[in-house]
């Protein structure tokens, strides 16, 4: 067993966090307050080829392993949680879907532009009424011949108004149950029927886009559909196991975000006479962070090597985000006790933090829904089956390969 | 045209620097990374290189132990072609002086350097000598606080650089081969790319030993440094007020910095 990163992996951590430092963090306060969609920083993720950082380096990539995307993530996240979604829907949910289930035409028309970073890609399986409840999704695609007629409305999808591709899923056999009548879509945003927006009001995240899409008789090619028909419900969630990891691992930057700022603000305030770090009760929630922080990073790299080996890792991926993002939105809400009235203000970071944990524990799976799952392996209710495509192993050779 | 970058390897600049009772100085477990300074240096080397297409090679040296070598991947990763590390057990306690002549025996034994050039100076140490003892040494132009580097013809062998001092910019041409000592805003270095990071972990670094770049052994190392350390202790830590001064509007505030700026002589 071996804990190291490698040399690579090292000097990616190192690329991310000047980007995100420099880049980033001195003017992400502006756009929070804001609520304005920081797209700067999005299109210098994509110039630097953190957009496509695991894909293959023939598909428009950067042919790096899946722990450099969790180590992205996570440096992403600990600057703010809007770099992370943006990570998670574009690389985890829709390119590595992409990678994993689409023909190699697919792969040429779709995934190259997206790993180069020139199209953006969103997913979009939430509706209004169906979020962890796939079954009631009213999203429907009825074939036409060589087309499908695609109609209905998804909701809470990260980049919706910025996304060029979209992956979509909706009801080809409405009789059929969810897992067998639902299909997936490569939709472009050029295509007739879509109308897309923005949602306000939002409690974190506000640097980022959440909105909409609505689907009014989009007329989509048969050759656009990602496998089988009847599939979707498989791929929706092989691309959950992708998203979540990417959670999991940003997750994790925000608990070390809010260690880092306590462990600062501690030393530098005094009461009763001494430094707060010097208080046994301060010392504890300290001490809290640093234990959740070491869980964190140790479930999603574990995740990560799986992905990297080839296997399966649906429990350990559910187990890395769920423990995480719970312990992220604590930590956060610690970290603000640390900084006592000031870190209720907007004056430190540490509020913001709180306000971008909450919706972690809530999307690609809320808390509870990974609760049951763990539950579920664990008694045998749920197992792993063979998939028809697996995410392929992490082969550096096969990743580097220009053609 | 051949180039070539002289780094370093530094504590990262928010590394906590602590000196103890007998002068030994320690950063902790701080990240080794290469000298910020540098990175302007590297940078100006790649532009050159993109200006003169296939014409140009970068070269990056460093001296110093195993941990030179973090300097010297960060420049591989930014682009560069190749990494020398210049080390010998014998170059341990180098001064500037020691240390520009090993750097300038490591440039002489390449026979075809055009240009070296170098970041402000290390972050750790913060002489700035290096760069004006190596050209000395090479017989090449010393340029130094160079923030833009105009005109730079390989056929015509000469280099117009522009430095930025006290009194102003000042315009000068020199012949080539030349030491330039860039600044901070004569670029914006880049971040390593992904292919860059690979390259850089799977490059072979040689080695130059004294022997290999015929060092004379009383010239190098402790034995061949000028400067005596009679003490190393902690400077005293600055105290001082912050005040943060809140107004409606940026006009406002601008207008109360300035008025407090004059009222204490600062302008």
């Amino acid at each position: 067993m071996d804990f190291s990163l490698t040399p690579e992996h090292e000097m990616v951590v190192r690329m991310v966090r000047d980007f995100a430092e420099k880049e980033v963090a001195p003017y992400i306060k502006e756009y929070d307050r804001a609520h304005k969609p920081f797209v700067r920083a999005i299109e210098r993720m994509a110039e630097l080829g953190i957009m496509g950082i695991c894909i293959p380096v023939r598909y428009g990539g950067q042919g790096m392993d899946y722990i450099s995307l969790g180590l992205a993530c996570e440096e992403l996240e600990r600057v703010d949680t809007f770099l992370r979604v943006v990570m998670s829907v574009h690389v985890g949910l829709n390119s590595l879907g992409l990678l994993q289930w689409g023909t190699e035409e697919q792969k040429q028309r779709f995934l190259v532009p997206q790993a180069r970073g020139e199209r953006w890609a969103a997913f979009g399986l939430t509706e209004p009424g169906a979020g962890s409840d796939v079954a009631a999704m009213a999203a429907t695609a009825r074939r036409e011949g060589d087309s499908y007629i695609l109609n209905g409305e998804k909701m809470w999808i990260s980049l919706a108004s910025m996304a060029h591709n979209f992956l979509v899923f909706a009801r080809t056999d409405p009789k059929a149950p969810p897992h067998q009548g639902i299909t997936a879509f490569i939709v472009e945003r050029e295509t007739k029927g879509i109308t897309t927006g923005d949602i306000h009001g939002k409690l974190g995240v506000r640097a980022g886009s959440t909105g909409w899409i609505a689907m009014n008789d989009v007329e989509v090619p048969a050759e656009n559909r990602l496998g089988e028909e009847g599939e979707g419900f498989k791929i929706a969630m092989s691309c959950l196991d992708n998203g979540r990891y990417t959670i999991g691992a940003g997750a994790t930057g925000l608990i070390r975000a809010c260690l880092e700022a306590s462990a600062k603000y501690a030393h530098e305030r005094r009461t009763f006479g001494r430094p707060i770090a010097e208080h046994q009760l301060v010392q504890q929630m300290i001490a809290r962070m640093r234990r959740d922080y070491e869980i964190g990073r140790l479930l999603y790299l574990r995740a990560g090597w799986l992905k990297n080996q080839g296997i399966r890792n649906t429990w350990q991926t559910s187990l890395a985000k769920w423990f995480a993002t719970e312990a992220s939105f604590a930590a956060a809400s610690d970290a603000i006790q640390i900084h006592g009235a000031y870190g209720y203000s907007d004056e430190y970071d540490v509020e913001r933090f709180l306000r971008n944990a909450k919706g972690a524990c809530i999307y690609e799976g809320t808390s509870q829904i990974h609760e049951l799952i763990q539950a579920q392996y664990v008694l045998g209710y749920r197992q792993d089956r063979p998939l028809r495509c697996e995410l392929p192993a992490y082969d550096p050779e096969e990743w580097q390969r220009e053609a | 045209m051949h180039i070539v970058v002289c780094t370093k390897q530094t504590p990262d600049s928010a590394a906590k620097l602590t000196v103890d009772a007998a002068g030994n100085v320690s950063w902790g477990d701080s990240p080794i990374v290469i000298n910020p300074w540098d990175e302007y240096a590297v940078e100006e080397a790649l532009l050159i290189k993109e200006r003169l297409g296939g014409n140009a090679r970068v070269t990056v040296i460093s001296m110093g132990p195993e941990a030179a070598l973090e300097a010297l991947k960060h420049a591989i990763a930014m682009g560069a072609d190749e990494g020398i590390r210049i080390w010998d057990p014998i170059f341990e306690g180098s001064d500037t002086l020691a240390t520009s002549y090993v750097l300038a025996k490591a440039i002489e034994k390449m026979g075809d350097v055009d240009l070296v050039l170098f970041g402000k100076s290390a972050i750790d140490s913060q002489t700035g000598q290096i760069p004006v003892e190596v050209a000395y040494r090479l017989g090449f132009s010393p340029l130094t606080y160079v923030i833009k580097i105009a005109e730079l013809d390989p056929a015509g062998k000469t280099i117009i650089a522009e430095r930025l001092l006290e009194q102003g910019r000042q315009v000068v041409k020199a012949p080539l081969p030349a030491v330039v000592g860039t600044i901070k805003g004569i670029n914006e270095p880049r971040y390593p790319s992904f292919m860059g990071i690979r390259k850089a972990t799977r490059a072979q670094y040689p080695v130059w030993s004294a022997t290999d770049i015929g060092a004379d052994p009383a010239k190098v190392g402790a034995a061949g440094s000028g400067v005596r350390w009679t003490r190393i202790f902690s400077p005293p830590t600055r105290e001082g007020k912050a005040e943060i001064i809140q107004a409606e509007t940026v006009e406002e505030t601008v207008r109360i910095l300035v008025d407090k700026l004059m009222a204490e002589k600062v302008i």
